[in-house]
């Protein structure tokens, strides 16, 4: 009953949104605007002609792939920032430099490397989520609570071991909302990556519905399917958080 | 032959906005084989950076501590905290708490932490993770944990003063009967006179910061103990004059 509670009270809203849509589409009598329906309709139609699956399935590689690589590169990154202080004396300020540039900023660059294939969007997509991840990845490890560290000093445990054992551990919930923050980025990015330049993606495809005689239902079609996949990458990552390794630094 | 437990005119000061902070302010005391001593003491008196100055957590400004006769350089498994804030660790199963401190490649470590599991009444827990523990399970995992390593001394920093006070008391006796098997020697702070009386050979009462011996009682009496004979009062309430009640 609670469960179902949980899923109804979204729905609403999610309902109610689609109601003022609806009718606010219908009162301005617009002719380029879709309806709730329309898009619906497109969304089948892109579905059945297989289009639909394939801009998905490319968006999902590009961040995938971006995203993983940020993670296996930032974590260890940021261990090392975190643990060691004359890493985080050295590395931190060249990474406070660079974490404000917006992605967006580097799409000149990242053409100029890797030129209009699938590169330079993994390319993108790692820079935005590298430093979110390296950053709270070196925050994990500076509130990581001393009686934890005491603790293992106190059994005269080897360095390997105080890391292995404790340091990573103790720093993994913290970690795991890094990893969150930076697909959530990821996902964001990879859409605008896809708008400048290549022949898939969901990007690509909201702005060649516009090019390709105003297909406004399939660019709203192509926003809400971005939405929908983003809740579900979350979702995803949330499961992380379940792990009982980790529960314990979470409250709920 | 050399005390278990030495220390020499420790002094200790930490730097605040207001100028230095002088905390301890020359202790000397000596813990013999076995002995199970207990530091009372006004609440921000420095008991707690005392036994991090003991258990080699904290340097003094000057003096030193030395431990069967060798100057102490730093935390060693022969001296295990356990404390009031607690430091179980929350990401390791019950079990792998209580192994954390052996060897890797010892072959038994799974029996020894099992024995002890069982010595502080965790059978049936050990694949449970701390956070489904309560607050005295978590202690007892704590003191599991210690003894597991076979330390030679205890060093107690209010170890019972965060669980209710029936439990505490529990946990107290269970101590008691544990020490009498295992024969530690035990450094104990604390600011529960009772709970000093209870469980000591020697109360070591300190004075307010910056902090020295201000008295010394001795409680030669053999366990178990009961809280309400004359004699047990009687310390009581000479320890409690000392702190003007």
């Amino acid at each position: 009953m609670r469960k179902l509670k949980q899923i109804l009270a979204p729905l609403a809203v999610a309902a109610i949104v689609v109601a003022v849509w609806w009718i606010a589409v219908v009162a301005s009598k617009s002719v380029i605007f879709p309806t709730p329906l329309q898009v619906v309709t497109g969304t089948l139609d892109l579905a059945r002609e297989g289009t639909l699956w394939s801009h998905i399935g490319s968006s999902l590689f590009r961040v995938g792939t971006g995203f993983l690589l940020a993670v296996a590169v930032g974590v260890p990154l940021g261990l090392l920032m975190g643990w060691v202080g004359s890493a985080f004396a050295m590395l931190n300020p060249i990474v406070q430099i660079l974490r404000p540039i917006s992605p967006i900023a580097w799409i000149p660059i990242a053409i100029l490397w890797f030129g209009v294939g699938d590169l330079s969007p993994i390319f993108l997509i790692f820079l935005s989520s590298v430093f979110p991840t390296i950053v709270q990845t070196a925050a994990a490890v500076h509130t990581i609570e001393r009686k934890y560290i005491w603790a293992a000093e106190n059994f005269g445990v080897s360095r390997s071991k105080l890391f292995l054992q404790v340091v990573i551990p103790a720093a993994l919930p913290q970690i795991i909302v890094g990893m969150r923050v930076s697909l959530g980025v990821a996902w964001l990015v990879v859409v605008a990556a896809e708008m400048i330049a290549l022949r898939s993606g969901l990007g690509y495809m909201i702005i060649d519905s516009r090019n390709a005689g105003n297909r406004y239902d399939l660019v709203v079609a192509g926003m809400v399917i971005i939405g929908l996949t983003g809740l579900m990458l979350d979702g995803a990552m949330r499961r992380l958080e379940r792990l009982k390794a980790v529960r314990w630094r979470y409250a709920r | 032959m050399h005390a278990k437990i030495a220390l020499k005119d420790i002094k200790k000061s930490f730097p605040t906005e207001k100028g230095l902070l002088h905390v301890i302010g020359g202790i000397d005391f000596t813990v013999a084989e076995g002995e199970f001593v207990a530091i009372v003491g006004p609440s921000g008196c420095g008991k707690t950076t005392l036994l991090n100055i003991v258990a080699g957590f904290d340097r003094p400004d000057q003096g030193h501590v030395a431990v069967d006769g060798a100057p102490r350089n730093g935390p060693s498994p022969k001296g295990i905290v356990i404390s009031q804030r607690g430091s179980v660790f929350p990401w390791l199963t019950v079990q792998q708490n209580l192994m954390f401190g052996l060897d890797g490649r010892r072959p038994d470590r799974k029996a020894l932490a099992d024995y002890y599991a069982s010595v502080v009444g965790l059978t049936g827990f050990e694949k449970g993770y701390p956070h489904e523990l309560s607050g005295g399970m978590l202690k007892r995992v704590e003191l599991a944990r210690a003894l597991v390593v076979k330390p030679e001394i205890l060093y107690m920093d209010e170890p019972l003063a965060a669980l209710d006070a029936l439990t505490g008391l529990q946990m107290r006796i269970e101590l008691l009967r544990i020490l009498a098997v295992e024969r530690h020697t035990c450094l104990l702070i604390t600011h529960d006179v009772e709970e000093a009386i209870h469980m000591a050979d020697r109360i070591i009462v300190l004075s307010p910061r910056p902090t020295t011996i201000q008295a010394t009682f001795d409680v030669p009496f053999p366990h178990p103990r009961r809280l309400a004979s004359p004699e047990l009062v009687k310390i009581k309430a000479s320890i409690l004059r000392e702190f003007g009640l």
